[in-house]
């Protein structure tokens, strides 16, 4: 069978699992009793798996074996999650990420995955090397085999401990029920009641509750405190129906020690809950543990129970089909508008009626084709809260990502684009902005960090802010450092305004990292974040309050292929300027032209700025502005650097499609693509930031 | 027995050349072109075809032929090879034929006018018709243009 038609199948599923069980694994690190989440985690790894094997990728298919091995006895609840599993895990999916992105890249898919394999392996057996507290191992191994012994907190330690002192009975009872009974819940009620006539219940493993609502396997145990003794009440317990087994043992001081071991942290942790829960405390992520982020669970758990609710029915759609399509809309449109043309020539009222429905259903499937090509940003957000969980991890501090409005749409060209600028900024408020623990408890903040990560629309864009609520931007240091590397000067770093101070960390070769660490620092600075997001016809900002946190704002216009542009003309050809890059319009004398250094300049405000003309520059025939006596300006701004073009006159705004010119053309400089005009012509765009050295 | 070509014949002044039909798209009527400024001479500038704007080559420019006006007959020949879309501007273009691969000669050494490696052979389909196959990925690189504009610049 060949199994390359399958294959781009095969990568796209295999990365929609793997999104999936990083989401999934990060919301079960928040609620690490969750075993629902456990389910689809599992599922997810089986179907996985399945697929892997198929196509015959047999390290990727035998590392999710490893890793099933390990959700299915946690499924089981044979086996508590907790911290060394979920990294583990993380590491695996981590491994299995690498081995699909190998195959996307033409590779097998093969990997040295075996230290992992050995981990998850250990994990099965139930020897791992934990550096957990030694409660949680031990209570681990034991539900492993079977449910052996349940811990008591302090108080219930000491209850049994003073009725052992004062001589009654206290016993350890294990019960299993037989494995074909129908009614598991009642069988255990029958055992309990039995017991409560004779004695007291002080502890049982699961819950009383747990049991009610059957969730148990099939045995359960407790501790029992009575005036009988342990054969009689055994066979008492046995003589109930379908009851498989049980174990009776009386307990002295001694075993009560052994039995209850790990009871000591719990108390030194004072802790009145059960050390089970405890425990589950303990083993939650630095990431998030704080009940404070309730919101920041809140939110992915509606998204999750949306997700589950309604599978969004989609189709995945070729992105140059669309191009084709969106081409046919706009050729349509062309002739629209000459059939309207032509019917108000012919004046009937059929025709007229008909081309009038045909233009609005034109308008509709405008419309249609344009939100076929927007992507929820949900697409570029989805793999943040995974990176600031390692990054927290690594960094060693607390920090809750909250994400909101992950379903603003931007158009796929721009979607591809901001990942990589975005990254970027939130390391930088996770590795600068937000404090360490001990810092944050000084001042007086809880010791859990917030980032914020918001998308939303406005107008005619849509933007993005990364807010921390760090120790925020020091403006003082920021200028120390701009002077000491020559940026600015002592007296312009006085008079500048806070922002503009902020700024200044966008600047070429200013890092305000003062050790270089490999998280945020690595020698590329936020001066690479702003120019990619200007090459996106972005803006970004920064907010700070000194103590309170920062703010990063980046303004990203809602797609790349329609750009709103000033059309102009020049003897008889149009051109089209991106009106991002134009600061103003205006009309200048041709006798206030200077020829500075062989340049050509005009006053401009208060300075002088280059002049270009497009009519020269472009070898305009048939056009000669030196016969004016004035001209018709365009201020276009690259950076702070201004210049201003000439033009014959300007046509108006529109918003235009851009199109590229065909690669047989070579890049022409000046010329950033070309957009089809109403008419049907084609115009050309101008890259005025080629006019600015 | 060569294998059996469809082609399509155009003409340039009094010669007829040939494309292979599987090269090319479209032929279209003269249509405005925008000019596209510092780009080779040969180039007329560029078509929205469709909604897809593509360059178009002035053929005779390209094989240093004397241009001439456009006429009635002119016509652009939109081609595909080698990932690239163009368009060919000719005389004009009115007949596809049936060729024998056998009936191609190798390119001879010295043909009048237009570069011998741009051309493929020549077929000889009767006594006095005489087809010049044109080899497109020459017709189309780049590279060797961009020698000779460097070369005069």
């Amino acid at each position: 069978m060949d199994m390359n038609q399958y294959l781009s199948m095969f990568i796209d599923e295999s990365n929609d699992h793997l999104q999936a069980l990083n989401e999934n694994m990060l919301e079960l690190e928040q609620t690490p009793d969750d075993i629902g989440i456990v389910q689809v985690i599992f599922r997810s790894a089986h179907t996985l798996k399945g697929m892997a094997a198929t196509m015959g990728f047999e390290d990727l298919s035998s590392l999710t074996h490893q890793m099933e091995n390990v959700l299915d006895l946690v499924r089981n609840e044979k086996l508590k999650m907790q911290d060394y599993i979920f990294d583990t895990l993380f590491q695996g999916l981590d491994a299995l990420q690498a081995m699909v992105q190998d195959i996307t890249q033409g590779g097998e898919g093969k990997a040295d995955v075996s230290s992992i394999v050995s981990s998850l392996q250990a994990i099965v057996r139930g020897d791992f090397a934990s550096n957990e507290a030694p409660a949680a191992t031990a209570s681990t191994t034991s539900q492993a085999s079977g449910g052996a012994e349940i811990n008591l907190d302090q108080y219930q330690y000491s209850v049994l401990e003073q009725s052992i002192t004062e001589g009654h009975s206290v016993l350890y009872i294990s019960v299993a029920i037989r494995e074909d009974s129908q009614l598991k819940a009642a069988r255990a009620y029958m055992v309990f009641d039995l017991l409560e006539r004779y004695g007291d219940i002080v502890k049982s493993s699961p819950s009383v509750q747990d049991i009610e609502q059957e969730k148990f396997d099939r045995s359960f145990s407790l501790y029992y405190i009575t005036q009988k003794e342990a054969p009689e009440l055994q066979s008492m317990i046995m003589n109930l129906s379908e009851i498989e087994s049980t174990e009776v043992m009386q307990l002295d001081h001694e075993t009560l020690n052994q039995i209850s071991a790990g009871v000591q942290e719990a108390a030194a942790a004072a802790v009145a809950e059960p050390v089970q829960e405890a425990n589950a405390e303990n083993n939650a992520p630095s990431a998030g543990a704080e009940k404070a982020s309730a919101s920041a669970k809140a939110e992915p758990k509606k998204a999750a129970a949306h997700h589950s609710a309604a599978p969004s029915r989609t189709i995945r759609v070729d992105i140059d089909r669309l191009d084709v399509l969106m081409n046919l809309l706009s050729e349509w449109l062309i002739d629209r508008s000459r059939l309207e043309q032509l019917a108000s020539e012919v004046k009937r009222s059929e025709l007229t009626e008909t081309v009038e429905h045909m233009s609005r259903v034109g308008s509709d499937l405008q419309n249609i084709v344009l939100k076929l090509r927007m992507v929820q940003i949900d697409t570029v957000f989805n793999r943040f809260p995974r990176m600031v969980r390692d990054l927290a991890k690594s960094l060693d501090k607390k920090i809750d990502l909250i994400i909101t409005g992950a379903e603003t749409e931007l158009d796929r060209t721009v979607i591809d684009e901001i990942g990589d600028p975005l990254v970027h900024l939130l390391r930088n408020a996770v590795d600068h902005g937000v404090e360490q623990t001990a810092e944050r408890i000084a001042a007086g903040k809880p010791e859990t960090g917030t980032v914020n990560l918001r998308a939303f629309h406005s107008g005619n864009h849509v933007f993005i802010e990364i807010e921390d609520d760090g120790h925020g931007i020091d403006r003082s240091k920021i200028l120390a450092k701009a002077i000491s590397r020559g940026i600015v000067t002592e007296s312009e770093g006085a008079k500048m305004k806070d922002e503009e101070v902020f700024m200044l960390l966008f600047a070429p070769g200013f890092s305000t990292a003062e050790v270089i660490s490999d998280i945020s620092g690595r020698g590329v600075g936020l001066d690479v974040v702003k120019t990619k997001i200007e090459s996106l016809s972005g803006v970004v900002s920064v907010e700070s309050k000194l103590g309170k946190g920062t703010k990063f704002s980046v303004q990203l216009p809602l797609t790349l292929s329609i750009i709103s542009a000033m059309l102009i003309k020049v003897g008889s050809e149009k051109y089209a300027i991106p009106l991002s890059s134009i600061v103003e319009t205006g009309l200048i004398q041709r006798s206030q032209i200077r020829q500075v250094h062989g340049y050509t300049m005009i006053p401009y405000r208060d300075a002088h700025i280059p002049l270009v003309s497009l009519a020269n520059l472009f070898e305009v025939p048939g056009y000669d502005e030196n016969a004016e006596e004035e001209s018709e300006i365009v201020v276009v701004r690259k950076g702070d650097r201004l210049a201003a073009v000439t033009v014959e006159d300007f046509i108006g705004q529109s918003e235009i499609v851009i199109k590229n010119l065909g690669k047989y053309l070579p890049a022409i400089q000046g010329i950033a693509g070309a957009t089809i005009l109403g008419d049907g012509q084609v115009a050309l765009i101008i890259d005025p930031n080629a006019f600015i050295k | 027995m060569g294998e059996e070509l469809k082609v399509i014949v155009f003409k340039l002044g009094e010669e007829e050349y040939g494309i292979e039909v599987n090269k090319v798209q479209t032929i279209e009527r003269m249509m405005p072109i925008t000019r596209v400024p510092k780009t080779f001479s040969f180039v007329k500038g560029v078509i929205n075809l469709r909604g897809v704007v593509i360059p178009v080559i002035d053929l005779r420019g390209r094989f240093g032929l004397p241009e001439s006006e456009f006429s009635d007959q002119t016509r652009i020949i939109i081609v595909t090879a080698n990932e690239l879309e163009v368009g060919f501007i000719v005389d004009s273009a009115n007949d596809v034929i049936d060729i024998n691969s056998d009936v191609i000669d190798s390119p001879p050494d010295v043909v009048g006018g237009v570069k011998a490696k741009y051309l493929r052979g020549v077929a000889r389909i009767s006594e006095e018709r005489l087809l010049v196959m044109l080899n497109l990925s020459e017709v189309l690189n780049r590279s060797e243009i961009i020698q000779l504009e460097s070369l005069e610049g």
